[in-house]
């Protein structure tokens, strides 16, 4: 279908600092005891989509990620990872690895996306009407209140940036305005000239932007090369294409000549007459309708081109993992709501428990919990909405509510942890209690402390 | 409904002789030219098939003589409209009369290869034909079968088998007792289409009489049918989706997941209804799994899926665009040939086409132009000559019979404006708004009334192209058009397609405005381009249309607190129908513009004919 698929599987994220380290960088953090970047990989293989370029930032990270792709999808992928110096930002990475782009046109993909809406919807959309750029949107997840058990709910109530203001036609295919995150605090500028073109607009602010992007590879090249200061493709390049969407100086010149190209002069008059046809046969956007000017006479100098969303249905499950609270809320509908996209296929209670598993008399394992393989509990333990890794090792009388612990966690008798993330390697020594807490990986946590909403890591880690 | 103004029916086709059909030949020497001659040009018929078919492999061996009949049909056809007492005399009365109408749902003078076959047993079934002589054609044939049917390799019949060659052989005593008068048909058309019986019984509807037996033979005729099914992966065109058979089939072979909608309507039930939304849903998810179908192709569907793009000419263009495309990046696999493997390809795209929006006549007679280029390429050609030569083909016929066809047609039209005249259009006609526009240019001083008509309302589009040029106009729709119609002095209409017995088959709502033009006398002009005009003849529009979605029907556009019609579906009792053509009959139309002169619509079977065929193919 002359698509190239990029997924930008990052670094090591600063926003994830306790969680993420040197052995595990962003894409390889575990959702349900599978990396993150499992779920777009085998988003995309569903689709069959089977060559991929992976750009991750840094050499050790990306080391890591392509040993786990080779060891994963052998046989099932062909998949390229390519290593981009860190903090070039999204659109570096692009231009990093421009000379690998040949296809018409691109997708990109973030790695830390786990969704279920099919990529082949946007790619869709994409065509169809001939877009430069098209943006995935989906409606923004809800955080916090689902998670009952954890009182920390005011924490994190107020989370500033999750926010992105889309502007909308009323056809709700053309994306007119997108401002994200920090820049809502300011007021909001609309162009007059593109509220004048579509005279109506819809400014929604419950929508994400999935992070999923179809460009014009020629297009987006082409502002790659000439914008060198742009550093992300959602802050800089997207809202710019979006701004210049109906006065395109540069960019859709190749795109118009092409369309009514391949001709010569004396061929032009009949070329122009069936495109013409077409264009007076088709419902024209807003695009077509602006070089028109007010009276109908057309003013062909001006050039315009589309930016188009598809908007995910309500109905599918679609989230970034780009901070705590999203990693453990992922972790959180993984193995709930949106179970599907584990891939396990859970027991009758509503949970996962690896055979190999060992639990401990009078141990109750809740619905919506992932048990790893070679786990093993003591006695009286409760686990509940919580995902433990593979071969912890938890001592009797623990208690562990809505919390992600990964591989290889040693927990001591009589501790209990709530709404936590605990990364690999960390031991907790008996009767730890902690609430809301991010543990590093490798640290230990003496016997009988308490900690409440803080982030414990190694020292020299950090 | 007019006392003062006959309907065209009852005039005798026969007197009006139009002078611009003069040179055409007297139909009794059409008639009187015996069979025989006419069979080499027999791709004449054959060729032209029906509009969104793609030529099925043929036996030519077995089908010029089985066609002549039809020639003869179709030979006697520029007489005039089509009229049932001219055929009672013709040799060709038992088509007419009998299988024509109960198979084919009232397609009448269309035949393929694939009919053809099937005929003689739906003859001979029904004792009808007296067209055996009475030679024995049963010993013969039961000497022949074996080797002739190259069907049973094996020594031992199967009982089935053996059930369908006694049938066969029954049949066709039963024919030779009827008694033949008729000796057209030798009696080694007899073994041949004998033959054809047991070989092509499979592809006979299965609602045919004699049950039994012929499940039996069909059964086993099944698996060898397969692969040929396989072959021509389009889906038939006229396919009855009442037929479960048959739809079971056709979804085994689809790309695009359809859903059956709920509420289907019970007299429709023979057109595909299917769920609108789930389609362009399905498709889009698809998008990289679709690996056979061109990228264009693909966008050229999702487009008409959508309803993008829509509009005769505009479709036939996009798709031909889309296959000039598709031809350029087309490369010829190892140990193959362009000249095999092209069609199939082509094919492929066709049949994604036809599942995202059934095909129109007009694309259908593109389809077929095209489609007989290939093989002709010669086989010394490089792969980059015959690409070009393809390409260079379709570009002409896009120039010439759409392009061209159009100037010419506006050109013709244009006199027929004058300065004070009041010109009403229904929905948005391409051909229609050149022909505005060019009066415009011409200084001519008119008024323009456009009519529309819901869902689509098309016609908004065109009045904001015509108020931007600066012409007057008045829009309204189409349940204030008897206000209208007095002022009106012309109607001007576009047309999906012409039929050959003058109907003019167009967007639904198109009749009413030629009814209530009628009434009122104002004269009323087709325009349509050539390529659009097709053999078939059709009385009604329900034996073939398109179902547009039924939920286009419950939304008012502009007004979305009218939504009384939202959960429609959840209620058993009601369906709507959303039709998107309608059969306008000739009596209201007083002229057809083509790019071949102004014709009353009685003259369209001789624009088949003559210009129709290959020679509409320039």
């Amino acid at each position: 279908m002359d698509f190239q698929v990029v997924v930008l599987a990052g670094g090591f994220s600063k926003s994830l600092v306790p969680l993420v380290s040197k052995e595990v960088p962003k894409a390889l953090l575990p959702v349900a005891n599978r990396p993150v970047l499992s779920y777009v990989l085998d988003l995309l293989e569903q689709k069959s989509l089977k060559d991929l370029i992976v750009v991750v930032e840094g050499e050790t990270a990306a080391l890591s990620v392509s040993a786990w792709i080779s060891s994963t999808y052998i046989d099932r992928l062909h998949v390229e990872v390519a290593a981009v110096p860190e903090d070039v930002g999204t659109a570096g990475a692009i231009r990093a690895i421009h000379h690998r782009l040949t296809a018409k046109d691109i997708l990109v993909v973030s790695g830390d996306l786990v969704c279920d809406v099919p990529p082949g919807a946007v790619a869709a959309a994409h065509r169809r009407h001939d877009a430069v750029v098209t943006a995935l949107l989906c409606s923004a997840p809800v955080s916090g209140p689902s998670d009952s058990g954890s009182s920390g709910a005011k924490d994190k109530a107020k989370k500033p940036g999750r926010y992105n203001i889309i502007a909308l036609d009323p056809t709700k295919q053309f994306l007119l305005h997108i401002a994200a995150g920090a820049e809502v605090e300011k007021d909001i500028r609309v162009q007059k000239s593109i509220l004048r073109a579509v005279s109506q607009m819809e400014i929604r602010s419950d929508l994400m932007d999935a992070h999923v992007y179809a460009f014009k590879r020629s297009i987006l090249q082409d502002v790659l090369n000439q914008k060198e200061t742009y550093q992300s493709l959602r802050r800089d390049v997207l809202p710019y294409l979006v701004r210049s969407q109906l006065r395109s100086e540069l960019l859709s010149n190749g795109v118009q000549s092409e369309e009514n190209g391949n001709g010569k002069d004396a061929m032009q008059n009949v070329k122009i007459l069936p495109s013409q046809l077409l264009a007076n046969a088709s419902t024209p956007s807003f695009h077509e309708l602006y070089p028109l000017g007010p009276d109908g006479s057309a003013s062909m100098t001006r050039k315009t081109h589309k930016c188009c969303v598809y908007i995910a249905n309500k109905s599918k499950y679609c989230a970034r993992l780009n901070s705590i609270q999203a990693f453990s809320d992922i972790n959180r509908d993984v193995v709930g709501d949106a179970n599907h996209l584990s891939g396990y296929s859970f027991s009758v209670h509503n949970n996962v428990i690896h055979p190999s598993a060992v639990l401990g008399s009078k141990t109750t394992v809740g619905p919506q919990c992932v048990l790893g393989d070679g786990s093993q509990m003591g006695d009286k333990c409760s686990v509940k909405k919580s995902v433990i890794g593979r071969h912890c090792r938890i001592g009797s009388n623990v208690k562990v509510v809505s919390s992600v612990i990964m591989d290889h966690v040693t927990i001591g008798d009589g501790c209990s942890i709530q709404g936590s993330v605990i990364c690999s390697n960390v031991q907790l020594q008996d009767r730890v209690i902690l609430k809301d807490c991010q543990v590093g990986a490798g640290f230990v946590v003496t016997a009988g402390s308490e900690y409440k909403a803080e982030s414990l890591a190694k020292k020299e880690k950090l | 409904m007019d006392p003062r103004r006959m309907p065209r029916t009852i005039t005798d086709p026969k007197i009006r002789q139009v002078g611009f059909f003069a040179p055409v030949a007297p139909p009794d020497v059409s008639m009187l030219g015996p069979p025989r001659p006419t069979t080499p040009s027999s791709p004449v018929s054959g060729n032209s098939l029906s509009p969104v078919m793609i030529p099925p492999p043929r036996h030519l061996s077995s089908d010029n003589v089985l066609l002549s009949p039809h020639i003869a049909v179709d030979s006697f056809l520029p007489v005039g409209s089509y009229n049932a007492s001219e055929f009672s005399s013709s040799t060709a009365t038992e088509d007419f009369s009998e299988d024509n109408f109960s198979k084919d749902s009232g397609w009448v003078l269309n035949e393929n290869s694939g009919k053809a076959a099937v005929k003689p047993n739906t003859h001979a079934a029904s004792g009808l034909t007296p067209a055996v002589s009475n030679e024995g054609p049963p010993m013969e044939l039961q000497k022949q079968q074996p080797p002739a049917s190259s069907m049973p390799k094996k020594e031992q019949t199967t009982k089935a088998e053996r059930r369908a060659l006694q049938d066969a052989q029954r049949t066709a005593k039963a024919a030779a007792n009827a008694g033949g008068s008729k000796k057209s048909i030798s009696a080694s058309a007899v073994v041949n289409s004998a033959n054809a019986n047991t070989k092509k019984v499979a592809k006979a509807p299965p609602q045919k009489k004699d049950s039994s037996s012929v499940a039996a033979s069909e059964k086993r005729g099944g698996d060898r049918q397969t692969d040929k099914d396989r072959k021509k992966d389009a889906p038939h065109p006229r396919m009855q989706f009442d037929d479960e058979d048959r739809v079971e089939k056709a979804k085994k072979r689809s790309v695009v997941k359809q859903t059956e909608s709920r509420n289907r309507v019970e007299l429709f039930r023979h057109l595909p209804q299917y769920e609108h939304g789930t389609r362009i849903l399905d498709l889009e998810s698809h998008f990289f799994q679709l690996d056979t179908v061109h990228p264009a192709i693909y966008t050229v569907g999702l487009r008409f899926l959508t309803g993008d793009i829509s509009g005769g000419n505009a479709r036939c263009i996009a798709m031909l665009r889309a296959f000039q495309e598709s031809i350029e990046d087309y490369s010829t696999p190892a140990e193959k040939e362009l000249t095999r493997d092209l069609p199939t390809k082509i094919n492929g795209y066709v049949s994604f086409l036809i599942q995202c929006r059934p095909l129109s006549i007009s694309m259908g007679n593109a389809i077929s132009f095209l489609k007989p280029k290939i093989p002709e390429l010669s086989s010394t050609m490089s792969e980059s000559e015959a690409k070009a030569s393809l390409l260079s083909d379709i570009d002409r016929f896009i120039n010439e019979k759409i392009i061209l066809a159009e100037k010419v047609i506006v050109r013709l039209a244009v006199t027929k404006i004058r300065d004070g005249d009041v010109l009403l259009t229904h929905g948005s006609s391409s051909v229609v708004e050149m022909i505005f526009l060019c009066a415009q240019e011409l200084g001519k001083q008119f008024r323009v009334v456009i009519v529309d008509s819901r869902p689509k309302l098309e016609g908004r589009m065109l009045l904001r192209r015509l108020v931007g040029k600066g012409i007057s106009c008045t829009y309204t729709h189409l349940n204030a058009i008897s206000y209208i119609m007095h002022e009106v002095t012309r109607v001007f209409l576009g047309a999906s397609s012409v039929l050959s017995n003058g109907t003019v088959y167009s967007r639904v709502g198109t009749a009413s405005v030629a009814m209530v033009a009628h009434q009122f006398r104002v004269p009323v002009l087709v325009c349509c381009e050539s390529y659009k005009f097709h053999k078939r003849v059709q009385l009604d529009s329900i034996c073939f249309n398109e179902l547009g979605d039924p939920d286009a029907i419950a939304r008012v556009s502009g007004k979305e607190d009218i939504n009384y019609l939202n959960d429609w579906a959840s209620s058993q009792n009601l369906q709507l129908l959303n039709l998107t053509y309608d059969a306008t009959p000739s009596d209201y139309i007083s002229m057809i513009i083509t790019e071949y002169g102004m014709i009353p619509p009685t003259s369209v079977p001789v624009i088949v004919q003559e210009y129709g065929g290959e020679h509409l193919l320039i």
